[in-house]
């Protein structure tokens, strides 16, 4: 067996900015893992497909726009449709301290805002895979 | 969907995510792969296409031009596109499907990013039995997008039944370090970018590397391309379906057949190599520190294990 930990990055909506997203992707293949970057302005659909089609373990995504209470929950409910609220999710970006309770009521397992060191997003998905197995 | 038998009959009711646990299954080899791969084998069709070439040569700007030939005339289409893994960490950062967006809610469209990881035998393993899966679940053509670093594009070039080698000026020395594989893999050699300056230096260094070919070798079509603003695509396309109809569907896959098999024997070759060594020097990580410490020597160590092996089915035949 040759298991690899697979997460998708992906950034929905409008904002180009991906400098967090390329950078938490980096930091994710020098931790071991295999990562499917999408790149910027996806669809909320397109990532869900992207997220089924490349069976990840993780799907987390980036947003500075401040669309986050649109975007985010909308991945969550179309992983949901697709049979496939088993994959963790994650967040990032420009997120006020507010909006974090609502995010997670969504399916989002953590959201990590500006700031956080690379470290502590491998942690997040190291001690998750643990818990799943 | 985790048993092989769920994935097998998701598989056959079109479940995208059956298709995606069914290449995850094969591509981390895991116990239930190989009843997987066995049921479908016999189920696969049409055709497959391996790109390969440099890095920047603008392959995944081709694949994703050659996805919307593919659907233009109805046909759904499967990608396989393999990036490196770091031989340190064994990560990877899989990026090709950002060129590939334009497809991206295409439901006849399933692209799936591998890493090469350190497969046994090689990545041909692992990318057949991905390709095989696709193929049966209905994909034709299969596209397989490979870097073509070291020995990749000869094994791409191994099990796609139509291979572009895809080339672009400027590389100099790239184009320099892959004259042996110009000769041995493609079927069409693609020069991409042919906007750029360069591209006649290009196409006549490629020509004269293809003029050194041995008497009998098929010699490969060169064509010009930019995948960018569409120049010469259709020139590709039609070469592409000529070479697709010369292959007959059976005469494909019984090729195939004994390919796989070829291969299979070798992946278990190394499978039952560990396995002796296991049994006879505790192994691998044992035998190299005597081998460095010049205790043992690599041929005494062959010599061992197939004598190991001779008296194991010596044993076994006299009961």
């Amino acid at each position: 067996m040759d298991r690899k930990i697979r997460v998708l990055i992906g950034k929905p909506g409008l904002d180009g900015h991906d400098r967090g997203a390329k950078y938490i992707a980096r930091a994710l293949r020098d931790a071991g893992m295999e990562v499917v970057y999408t790149g910027i302005r996806q669809t909320p659909e397109a990532i869900a497909d992207a997220a089924i089609q490349e069976d990840v373990d993780f799907v987390g995504i980036s947003l500075l726009s401040g669309a986050h209470n649109h975007l985010f929950p909308e991945v969550a409910r179309l992983l949901n449709n697709k049979d496939a609220s088993d994959i963790i999710l994650f967040g990032g970006g420009v997120i006020p301290e507010e909006d974090i309770p609502g995010l997670k009521e969504a399916g989002y397992a953590a959201i990590f805002t500006p700031g956080t060191p690379a470290a502590e997003v491998v942690e997040f998905i190291n001690s998750q895979m643990e818990k799943r197995q | 969907m985790n048993s092989s038998m769920d994935i097998i009959r998701g598989i056959g009711e079109g479940s995208i995510r059956a298709i995606a646990k069914a290449l995850s299954e094969v591509e981390n080899g895991s116990s239930g792969s190989t009843d997987i791969l066995d049921y479908l084998f016999s189920r696969q069709q049409g055709f497959t296409l391996g790109i390969t070439g440099p890095p920047g040569a603008g392959k995944s700007t081709l694949v994703d031009r050659m996805i919307t030939r593919y659907r233009s005339i109805d046909n759904s289409v499967g990608v396989i596109a393999v990036d490196p893994s770091s031989p340190f960490t064994g990560g990877a950062l899989l990026g090709d499907r950002i060129r590939m967006q334009s497809h991206a809610t295409d439901s006849k469209v399933f692209i799936r990013s591998m890493g090469s990881r350190g497969h046994l035998g090689g990545l041909s393993g692992a990318t057949r039995d991905a390709s095989l899966v696709l193929s049966a679940a209905g994909y034709n053509p299969v596209i397989i997008e490979t870097v073509g670093v070291g020995q990749a594009e000869v094994e791409v070039a191994e099990l796609a039944d139509i291979t572009l080698l895809v080339l672009v000026p400027g590389l100099g020395d790239d184009v320099q370090s892959m004259k042996a594989g110009i000769m041995e893999i493609g079927d069409i050699i693609v020069l991409n970018k042919s906007d750029r300056s360069g591209i006649e230096q290009l196409e006549n260094y490629v020509k004269a590397s293809l003029d050194l070919m041995p008497p009998g070798l098929k010699r490969p079509e060169v064509i010009r391309v930019s995948a960018t603003n569409g120049g010469g695509l259709e020139d590709l396309w039609c070469a592409m379906d000529r070479l697709a109809a010369t292959h007959s569907e059976k005469d494909k896959l019984l090729r195939s057949a004994v390919k796989t098999m070829n291969q299979i024997l070798r992946e278990n070759g190394v499978l039952f190599s560990e396995k002796l060594l296991e049994l006879e020097y505790n192994g691998r990580e044992a035998v190299e520190k005597l081998i460095l410490a010049g205790q043992l020597t690599p041929y005494a160590v062959g010599r061992k294990l197939l004598e190991r092996a001779e008296r194991m089915f010596e044993h076994n035949g006299s009961k």
